[in-house]
């Protein structure tokens, strides 16, 4: 069998797989941006409580495997009473993972954030959380946009180990083309490809493009 | 079931995991050391005057830096034996592995190299010194300084990563777990475990890995 009739004979497999693949990277990729402003906030708060619970989750989750995570998240959960369905399972676990390297990098985006700009809103006597929305968030997302670059990249190529507890992504299919055809250069040729793509000329273009928007917004570019 | 810990159960199966522990910290070592080499062949790869070396290598380094290793461990792992090369999943593993992270290695060499300022270059120039003696004496020693944060980082990365190579069937921490889980219908006390040696191990593998850098950075006067 030629690579092209290979092609046009999973092809659409592969399309549904990718489908899949960018439903878990933009649910997880959401799930991570809330996670991450979340705990990134918390662990600069003066409140020790509130600290704390951002360092324990964070040091968890940073601290072992996604693929531990996934599993404990898909099959020990459920014995605690909360039973995810595969696909839920699969980007919760990679939102959750990414979501506490995320939170560090917002807290470092933060903290970039000059003192003057606190001090003159504080000065302009703008309630902490306006000061936060308005002044502090926006600047730190520009300084921290580069970073998240990378972290969707790592967030996509996470994706992939959800096709270890059966959600059909591109990963899941490669695994079930290969063994129906054996044809393993192709097959998972193809599924590099398609990662390589998704990641090079969709995600990285998108962050660049981002990135140039929001300077411009606050006059940087 | 329903959530009980069973306690017994937890000192039968321990033993077992702990002697896991040993194949996943091979494995991270393993790895780890054929990154360490291998990445550095990559950076030094993309300094050299021959411009389509550089071009090719930076693009390997792009594509497997953008694609998932599990996909890449399964690709090791399957491609050989369709073209008659059997390998075994310890050496398939340590292959996708070692190569994945020599490609993040080598951004992490390349910028130490970078850093290393021109004079220093001029320097061993001057001093008729062969381009072999001062990258091995002058411009590496320099670089890795550095270079010892992002190291850290990545051997940590690594150990984190290898229970990947439980899906080709190497017998690490996850694979061990898997089996039990599978054998004994009982999840919560394998999978928990194993996060809690993984937690054991990374967190003070990676403070030690912050007070050795600051270590070498004051031997060498840098901070």
């Amino acid at each position: 069998m030629s690579y092209l009739d290979f092609l046009k004979e999973y092809g659409p497999r592969f399309w549904d797989g990718a489908l899949v693949t960018a439903g878990q990277f933009l649910l997880a990729t959401a799930l991570a941006i809330a996670i991450a402003l979340t705990a990134g906030l918390m662990k600069l708060s003066r409140n020790r409580i509130v600290h704390g619970a951002a360092v324990v989750y964070i040091e968890i989750f940073r601290g072992t495997s996604l693929l531990v995570q996934l599993y404990w998240i898909f099959f020990v959960l459920p014995l605690f009473g909360i039973t995810l369905e595969k696909f839920t399972a699969g980007f919760v676990a990679v939102g959750m993972n990414l979501g506490a390297y995320g939170a560090e990098l917002v807290r470092g985006g933060i903290q970039s954030v000059p003192k003057g700009q606190w001090e003159a809103a504080y000065a302009l006597s703008m309630s902490p959380a306006k000061r936060m929305w308005r002044i502090i968030l926006p600047q730190a997302f520009v300084n921290m946009l580069p970073p998240w670059g990378n972290l969707l990249i790592e967030l996509l190529k996470n994706t992939a180990l959800v096709a270890l507890i059966s959600v059909s992504d591109l990963m899941f299919e490669a695994k079930q083309i290969n063994g129906s055809t054996f044809l393993s250069a192709q097959t998972f040729g193809t599924a590099l490809i398609i990662y390589y793509i998704l990641a090079r000329f969709i995600v990285t273009p998108f962050m660049r493009w981002l990135e140039l928007v929001m300077r411009r917004k606050l006059g940087r570019a | 079931m329903g959530f009980n810990w069973n306690w017994e159960f937890t000192w039968e199966i321990l033993p077992k995991l702990l002697h896991a522990t040993l194949n996943t910290l091979m494995a991270a070592g393993l790895g780890y050391a054929i990154a360490v080499v291998l990445g550095m062949v990559f950076a030094l790869a993309q300094r050299t005057p021959y411009w389509a070396l550089t071009k090719v290598v930076r693009e390997v380094i792009e594509f497997i830096r953008s694609t998932p290793l599990i996909l890449q461990i399964f690709f090791v792992y399957y491609v050989g034996p369709q073209f008659g090369l059997k390998l075994g999943p310890w050496t398939a593993g340590m292959i996708a592995i070692g190569l994945h992270y020599s490609a993040y290695l080598s951004e992490v060499y390349r910028g130490g190299l970078e850093a290393v300022p021109k004079g220093q270059w001029e320097a061993c120039t001057a001093l008729n010194m062969s381009t072999r003696d001062t990258y091995l004496r002058i411009v590496i020693p320099q670089a890795i300084p550095p270079a010892l944060a992002g190291m850290g980082n990545y051997l940590v990365g690594i150990f984190k990563d290898t229970p990947m190579l439980s899906v080709i069937g190497v017998a690490e921490l996850m694979h061990t777990a898997n089996a039990i889980g599978s054998s004994s219908y009982r999840y919560l006390e394998p999978y928990t475990l194993v996060g809690i040696i993984f937690l054991a191990i990374s967190l003070p593998t990676a403070g030690l890995i912050r007070l050795f850098e600051g270590y070498v950075r004051r031997k060498l006067g840098l901070k």
